[in-house]
């Protein structure tokens, strides 16, 4: 594709339209327009046909690299494939024209919807209940801080200090500031894991919450996930998982029974709803059961054989969000537990799992490995031997481009200097992961033979490497006509 | 059901080149102690069919879509064209990512592009980010900008902010030590009342917060206030909860906002039982570097072609860790894109006409509706597509005999505002013909006869 498609605005032209009402049906009155300040034209605005919106949009569609057409390997995002019959359930009638204000009977059906989804979740995870109100993983670690403070501060002291592993997503320490809490960080051991004598040290009676994530961003399982739960309960502390990389142990590990208190899932990664190009997703939070006062507010529950709202509840963090949610991937999570039941789960952790074990294998030696520690669902190699040649991983990235796939995550987690973190998910065929090792294995011949090839790649792509050092030094964030 | 691409023999093939003999053996990093061993505690799995058939028996325990139904407050039935469930339902808007990697992914890009220019179009502001996850949150998040940029502890919230937005703003900032003071309204025309706004003033105040269209569904003349709270050097919030509003009345940025922020769900999003919805924000120029989340810009390639990246990344997250403007990762960029489409589809003139027919018809169903000698409108500021009516007997016993009949009336307003004793918040709009606004009004004449 050559072209560049234009914007939508510089499609338009006086007159044009695409849409049109059935006529007011009601007798037009100008006088309702007396009391109000009407604004202008809006200059500007699209005035475009239908057959230029299908094709502007269809056209920038193509530009896209996705889970549909691509391996899409971005670790720690869990790019799975995303079925197609949990978008078809999504969007029975009832489900689309629900509004959020409807009286608790009239929507019992949505109603037993979320309940279920809570249910499954506390049998995954071993949590005691769930919330489904946050949008996003990081609202979910906002909510869990919250309703960690909310226990604090009703046992006496909310406290001042969160304790962060340095290999953490910047989610967490931004989730706990907000939360007003400062930010300890612990650094990794060799392993790549925390370490418990730093945490003992660390861990004091201003310490309100330890934020892990386990697998962590290296896909390394915290095997002292018990006894870092007991460091940190002997202080009066609380343990939060960040449950982002969940995939990996589905019907192997439940967080719950392990010290666990307060637990956020993504929805979007390992329930698999489709990620939407930056959301929406879903942020649910699971607690223990001493926790459940303060989940924030409307809580389900039944009744009398119904299923009521409960806002009633006075230890609540409060609401969060409006509504209940993101009602509509609650739904085609909730489809895809019961398509895929308790064996199909474990299996897909079990292939996650694999396809990780296997690239990791095959580039081993040719790419830099940090942490010789075994990981699960994603592994983490760094461009150090590439380095010596003037070759980044940005480099590498853009170059994969050119085959036809799509980068992983770049410069995280940050105790790898030049990371490439990978994460294939097990919805990924061997044809696909052999693609992907051959690729990655000439790039890194191409390191030795070709620098230039990568420093000015991609080659193949709608763009070329874009200039975001200018992007960002004068900022341009709309069209100005 | 299964979606793993691998034969027996595949997997056998890759176990080898791994050089471990079952699957289990790679878990063995969990330790023994700790590893669950039994079947997780849920259903055997469902094929195809029997996902239909569960999900249609839910869909039948909803009565709610088979009622002839008003409510609004925050979340509004309207017409979505076609185009928009066929383009945003592609693939290739579905299942991407964040668009890190902006080679792979201008479509993505470009449309948030788009999606920000619509936006500063439709609030007179400079420059919106790439989305928020709701309304609400948007609400809380202008919060916590304003609270940046002044570093001052106090915030003042117009009483007619929508509830659940008071609610989670309240969430938000209790936790940061800053005090939120309410602003009442004027009982008689529904508007923020300034008098009460004088006696909150000081030199703490970081923010004023107004919706207009307002909760009670009442359009406010924010300028005065607004001027007012800047004199003091605070900022000005507007909220709009229905942003449909923002085809035919006056832009914030107009009325002089600082920062507008809202819910985007009449664009193109259905009711869906209150989301995924569509947070916006938009600010001046000269906050840019305040606004939370994610924001594209234009830039160019090494041979000028034009592309379009997330920029101004110092800001957030995954950059600033601790320091940034705000924790979001992702967001709701889908449905910023159907958004996008939907404003794109209705255009200059399709926009302005929706808001107008909304505006008329609801005209029309309050004059119809007080005609009835005990119905009445209590509150006399001007409305868009949303008003506040009154009725002589306890609104609850209304609203039943109404349910019963197949007609969800409205929202009672008094157990979020005990003023308006037996008040219902009734919203009209493009999708309700004529017919059912007259039902709506007989029947309401069977119930008081």
């Amino acid at each position: 594709m050559s072209r560049r498609e234009p914007l939508i605005f510089e499609l338009s032209d006086e007159g044009k339209r695409a849409f049109w009402l059935p006529p007011l049906d009601v007798p037009e009155k100008k006088e309702h327009l007396e009391a109000i300040d009407i604004r202008d034209d809006i200059s500007g605005f699209p005035e475009v046909t239908e057959p230029e919106v299908v094709r502007h949009f269809t056209r920038l569609s193509q530009t896209n690299f996705c889970v549909d057409t691509s391996f899409y390997p971005l670790g720690s995002c869990t790019m799975k494939y995303n079925p197609k019959i949990n978008e078809k359930v999504a969007s029975l009638p009832s489900f689309l024209l629900s509004h959020p204000e409807a009286p608790a009977e009239l929507v019992q059906g949505n109603l037993a919807i979320l309940k279920q989804l809570e249910t499954f979740l506390a049998a995954i995870t071993g949590m005691a209940h769930f919330t489904l109100s946050p949008a996003a993983g990081a609202h979910g670690e906002l909510t869990g801080m919250m309703i960690i403070q909310a226990a604090l501060t009703q046992r006496g002291n909310p406290r001042k200090i969160v304790l962060i592993p340095d290999s953490a997503h910047g989610t967490n320490p931004s989730s706990a500031h907000i939360c007003g809490y400062r930010v300890q960080e612990i650094k990794s051991n060799e392993a790549g894991t925390v370490d418990l004598q730093d945490l003992s040290r660390l861990m004091t009676e201003e310490v309100a919450a330890l934020m892990l994530t386990n697998p962590n961003t290296l896909g390394i399982f915290e095997k002292d996930i018990h006894r870092i739960a007991e460091i940190v309960h002997a202080k009066g502390g609380f343990v939060y998982m960040d449950g982002a990389n969940l995939n990996a142990l589905l019907g192997r590990f439940r967080p719950g029974d392990h010290g666990v208190d307060v637990l956020h899932l993504n929805l979007h990664k390992t329930f698999a709803t489709p990620h939407g190009g930056g959301g929406p997703g879903a942020g649910p939070v699971g607690v223990t059961a001493e926790l459940e006062p303060f989940l924030p507010i409307p809580v389900i529950r039944a009744e009398a054989g119904q299923l009521v709202l409960d806002f009633d509840r006075p230890l609540s963090i409060g609401r969060v969000r409006s509504f209940f949610g993101n009602f509509l991937v609650i739904v085609k999570a909730l489809a895809y537990i019961l398509s895929l039941g308790g064996r199909g789960l474990k299996e897909v952790a079990e292939i996650a799992v694999l396809n990780a074990n296997y690239i990791r294998k095959s580039l081993e030696g040719i790419y830099h490995l940090k942490y010789s520690t075994p990981s699960l669902h994603e592994c983490v190699f760094s461009d150090k031997f590439q380095r010596e040649k003037g070759i980044q991983n940005i480099d590498i990235a853009k170059r994969l481009i050119d085959y036809g796939l799509h980068p992983p995550t770049m410069s995280f987690p940050l105790i790898v200097h030049g990371a490439l973190m990978i994460e294939p998910t097990e919805t990924e065929s061997k044809a696909e992961l052999d693609a992907f090792i051959e690729a990655m294995k000439k790039i890194a011949q191409e390191a030795e033979t070709d620098p230039e090839s990568l420093k000015t790649a991609p080659h193949r792509a709608y763009v070329g490497r874009l200039d975001e050092t200018a992007a960002a030094r004068h900022p341009v964030l709309r069209w100005k006509g | 059901m299964s979606y793993i691409p691998l034969s027996p023999k595949e997997i056998q093939a890759m176990l080898q080149k791994i050089g471990v003999t079952s699957p289990e053996e790679l878990f063995r990093c969990i330790p023994e102690e700790i590893r669950w061993t039994k079947p997780l505690e849920l259903p055997p799995p469902l094929t195809e069919p029997e996902l239909i058939n569960y999900f249609q028996g839910l869909n039948q325990r909803n009565s709610y879509p088979g009622f002839l139904s008003f409510l609004g407050a925050g979340a509004y039935p309207h017409i979505i064209p076609t185009v928009v469930d066929y383009l945003s339902s592609r693939g290739e808007f579905l299942t991407p990512y964040t668009p890190y990697q902006p080679e792979v992914s201008q479509g993505t890009l470009q449309i948030i592009f788009e999606y920000q220019t619509l936006i500063c179009q439709l609030t007179g502001l400079e420059v919106a980010n790439a989305s928020l996850y709701e309304g609400a949150t948007a609400a809380a998040e202008a919060v916590l900008m304003a609270h940046r940029i002044k570093n001052k502890p106090k915030i003042l919230v117009a009483k007619t902010l929508h509830p659940q937005y008071r609610q989670v703003i309240a969430t938000y900032v209790r936790r940061l030590g800053l005090k939120i003071e309410e602003i009442g309204f004027n009982l008689e025309s529904g508007r923020l009342s300034l008098d009460d706004l004088r006696k909150h003033l000081d030199e703490e105040v970081a923010a004023l917060v107004i919706q207009s269209p307002n909760f009670l569904g009442i359009i406010e003349e924010p300028g005065e206030a607004f001027s007012l709270i800047k004199e003091r050097g605070a900022l000005a919030i507007a909220v709009v909860a229905e942003a449909l509003s923002l085809g035919l009345l006056q832009p914030p940025g107009k009325y002089g906002a600082d920062i507008a922020c809202g819910e985007g769900q009449s664009f193109g999003l259905p009711l869906s039982f209150g989301g995924p919805y569509l947070g916006f924000i938009a600010c001046r120029e000269e906050f840019t570097r305040q606004l939370p989340g994610r924001v594209a810009g234009q830039t160019k390639d090494a041979e000028g072609r034009v592309g379009y990246v997330l920029t101004l990344s110092t800001r957030e997250q995954h950059i600033r860790r601790e320091r940034a403007t705000s924790n979001i990762c992702t967001n709701q960029a889908w449905c910023a894109l159907r958004a996008t489409i939907f404003l794109a589809t209705l255009g200059r003139q399709g926009l302005r006409e929706m808001a107008y027919h909304n505006l008329q018809k609801a005209h029309y169903a309050l004059e119809k509706l007080t005609s009835i000698r005990e119905i009445s409108q209590p509150l006399s500021g001007p409305f868009f597509n949303e008003f506040v009516v009154s009725l002589k007997k306890p609104v609850a016993d209304v609203f039943n005999e109404l349910t019963k009949r197949g007609f969800i009336p409205g929202y009672i307003l008094e157990k979020d505002y005990p003023d308006l004793k037996n008040c219902l918040l009734i919203c009209v709009t493009e999708i309700h013909p004529q017919e059912t606004i007259d039902r709506l009004v007989s029947v309401l004449k069977e119930v008081f006869s």
